[in-house]
This record gives C-alpha cells, sequence and structure tokens, in this order.
C-alpha cells in the first residue's frame, strides 16, 4: 500500500471506527447474504458466523493496520480447514467480494448526505479492501496448491516400492509411464532400498511401463550402473515387445543390462545367483 | 591426511576417514601397490564409506589402483560407495570396468572369501 497522507489516514480511522460499531449488524447482514447467495455450502450456519466473525475483526484489524500478515496467516489456516470440506475457490473469492460490498453499501448509508466525503472515504477504502481480497484469494490457492504437491507426492512415493522378497533380493515393480521426475525418483529409492536392506540382487519389473523414451531408457542404465558400485546386481525383467523395439531403435545402449523374459524367470535367475535352491518340500537353500 | 592401511589375514584394508587431497589418493595408491607385494596379500578392500563426494579424479585413481593391484596379483574391492555418491559417478560418465565393488566391508570381505576360493590360486 501506498503511504497515505495524514488525511486519509484520519478518514480509515473513522472508518474503522464506524465498521466496529456497527459490527453485529453489518456481520449478520454478511452472514445471511452468503447464505443467500448459497456459497460455502459445505459448511453449517453456526460454523458460517463464526468463521464470519473472525474474518471481520481481521478484515477491520488490517483497514486499521495495513498490515495484511495476520490475515494472510489467517487465510490460509482458513483454508486448511476447509479445503478438506471441498470448499471451491470461487465461493472464497464470493464470499470476500460480499464482504467487500456489504462494508461499502454500509459506507454509501452512512455518508449519503456528504458526497465528497463518501468520495474520500471510498478512495480510502478501495485499495485496502481490494489488496484484502487480493490476499485472501491467494492463500486460498496458495494452500490449494501446496494440497496438490502433497498429494503428488504421495502418489509417487507410492508408485515406486521397492519390496524384499528374500534376503538380500529385492523387487522393484514398475507400474505405468515413467516420466524423467519418477526415474530418477526410482533410482533415489532402489540405490536406498539397496542400502538399507543389503540387497545384493534387485529384479527391476518393467511389465506394466507401456512406453519409455530415450532420457528415461539412459536412465535406467545408469541407475543399473550405480546399483552395481554398490554391489548388487540388477536384472530386468518384462520388457514387453514394442519396448524391446522402441530401445533397438532409439540406440539405446542395453548391454550392460541383464534382462530376463518374465518376472518369474527373473526371480529363478536371482535365486541362482544367490546360490538359493528351491526344489518342491525338500528344503535345502545353500548360501553360496 | 594419511590413510592407515590394516592388514587382515590375506587382505590389505584401507578405510578412508575424511575427503582426501588428490596427494593422499595418489598416496594411497602406492602406499597400497607396494604393501600388496610386501605382505603377500591376495586382496586390497578401500572402504569409501565416508566420502560424501567423489571427484573424477578420484573414481580415475581407484579404477587404476584396482588395475595396478590385479597386475600384482590381487583383487581389489571397493567397498561402501553412497547411494549419491555412485548415481553421480554414473552419470559423470566415469566408469569403473573391471573393478568389484561391494556393499560395505563385511560384503567385500565375503566376495574376496568366495573369488579366492573359487580362483584358488597358490598365494
Amino acid at each position: 500500500m501506498q503511504p497515505l497522507s495524514e488525511a486519509s489516514v484520519a478518514l480509515l480511522r473513522e472508518l474503522v471506527a464506524h465498521l466496529r460499531q456497527s459490527r453485529t449488524q453489518l456481520r449478520e447482514e454478511w452472514a445471511r447474504r452468503i447464505t443467500e447467495a448459497q456459497l460455502l455450502t459445505a459448511m453449517s450456519k453456526d460454523e458460517i458466523f463464526a468463521e464470519a466473525t473472525a474474518v471481520y475483526d481481521n478484515y477491520v484489524d488490517v483497514l486499521e493496520t495495513g498490515s495484511v500478515e495476520a490475515l494472510q496467516a489467517y487465510a490460509r489456516n482458513l483454508s486448511e480447514r476447509i479445503i478438506p470440506r471441498g470448499v471451491q475457490t470461487h465461493e472464497v473469492v464470493g464470499i470476500v467480494l460480499l464482504l467487500r460490498d456489504v462494508l461499502a453499501r454500509s459506507l454509501f448509508a452512512k455518508y449519503q448526505a456528504d458526497f465528497t466525503k463518501l468520495n474520500r472515504v471510498l478512495d480510502a477504502y478501495e485499495p485496502a479492501a481490494n489488496r484484502i481480497a487480493n490476499t485472501v484469494a491467494v492463500s486460498f490457492v496458495q494452500e490449494r496448491e501446496r494440497v496438490i504437491r502433497a498429494q503428488q507426492e504421495a502418489i509417487r512415493e507410492l508408485s515406486t516400492p521397492v519390496l524384499p522378497v528374500r534376503e538380500r533380493l529385492l523387487i522393484l515393480p514398475v507400474i505405468g509411464t515413467v516420466d524423467p521426475l519418477r526415474a530418477r525418483q526410482l533410482t533415489e529409492q532402489l540405490l536406498r532400498g539397496i542400502r538399507t536392506n543389503r540387497a545384493r540382487v534387485v529384479v527391476m519389473d518393467i511389465t506394466g511401463v507401456p512406453a519409455m523414451d530415450a532420457t528415461v531408457a539412459n536412465h535406467l542404465v545408469l541407475t543399473v550402473e550405480a546399483a552395481r558400485l554398490l554391489g548388487a546386481t540388477v536384472i530386468v525383467t518384462g520388457l514387453s515387445p514394442e519396448l524391446a523395439q522402441t530401445l533397438v531403435n532409439i540406440g539405446v545402449d542395453l548391454s550392460k543390462m541383464n534382462t530376463v523374459g518374465d518376472l518369474q524367470g527373473g526371480i529363478e535367475e536371482a535365486e541362482r545367483l544367490l546360490g538359493y535352491k528351491v526344489s518342491p518340500l525338500e528344503e535345502s537353500p545353500q548360501q553360496p | 591426511m594419511q590413510v592407515p592401511i590394516l592388514k587382515q589375514r590375506d587382505y590389505l584394508i584401507a578405510s578412508i576417514q575424511a575427503a582426501l587431497t588428490d596427494a593422499d589418493l595418489l598416496q594411497l595408491r602406492d602406499a597400497l601397490v607396494a604393501q600388496v607385494g610386501t605382505f603377500r596379500s591376495r586382496g586390497v578392500i578401500v572402504d569409501v564409506t565416508a566420502l560424501d563426494v567423489m571427484d573424477s579424479f578420484a573414481v580415475r585413481t581407484l579404477r587404476d589402483l584396482a588395475h595396478m593391484i590385479r597386475l600384482r596379483g590381487a583383487e581389489t574391492v571397493i567397498v561402501g560407495i553412497q547411494p549419491e555418491v555412485a548415481f553421480a559417478i554414473v552419470q559423470l560418465g566415469l566408469i569403473l570396468e573391471g573393478v568389484s565393488t561391494a556393499l560395505d566391508l563385511e560384503e567385500g570381505l565375503a566376495f574376496l572369501d568366495k573369488k579366492l576360493k573359487a580362483g584358488s590360486r597358490a598365494s
């Protein structure tokens, strides 16, 4: 906000005093209009009234002090509470604009006799009100983006599990399209998994990967090489015919990769490398 | 900082404890190559668990070290490469071809035991 002249500071102070005085009445008016406009349908009347009170007080505080920090914190906190209940962006923006409208109308009513004064009052009120509406909307959207990011992160983590199947043997099933970001995450989880599980063999099953581009394929090769530096062998299984064709066509060097047709074959190969011998009912697993 | 080299049965173990300068690395390489002969060791383990960063010079020196030691008639295992370091190495396109690696000291010892038993060379 630009520094205000002394006159407008005085005006703003008068304005704040007026809004404080008619707090009860304006608040009720606002809550009524919110219900009328069918905003915040996810919340009960009492809740709307309680939030309306808090927002109203914050609103007047901002007008008084010109500092939006408290309001920002409150708006973020409010968004945190109402986003899980399905409140939409247009509702939040709607209620703030409604409050702006309610307050402006009360100002019109108060100063209708003195037009020049009304003009000056609006000069002081409008920029502040716009700024408040802006702050609340931005806080809400930012909070939503934060929630979305957190969810994306969760989905990504779920999408690349590293599963120990036997002592020293990990399985890494990859399902769905692998973009560069996910490939990086996959590498990270695999290398960390090798370390924590002390794995010597990893079977990476990519049956569920429909396609792959050169960047991701090369990344995969690097991952296999990095795993070797940690002392683990990676067996890649389940390359579909299409994927095999693509990889050969784009010229990815797969000579260092240990590939087996399907997951079953991959596990058998891994057991062989680890020195396990699986035989029906006769238990004689020999450690190397 | 000088890296201590421990003799353990048929093996030499060099455990790097802190970031090394290039000169330290070369010194370590020379010491190991010399001591393999002195102690008639059959295996060398270089533990790099403590290293969070490895530059191209370090990687190249380790590779040279492994090749030199092979010429001296022993096997080398690099153990304890951190996941981040491992990926950084391959991303830089540095190849440790012909160098054995293992997860940690214990795995490295097991690897050497197995390898030397299978080879069963007369020491």
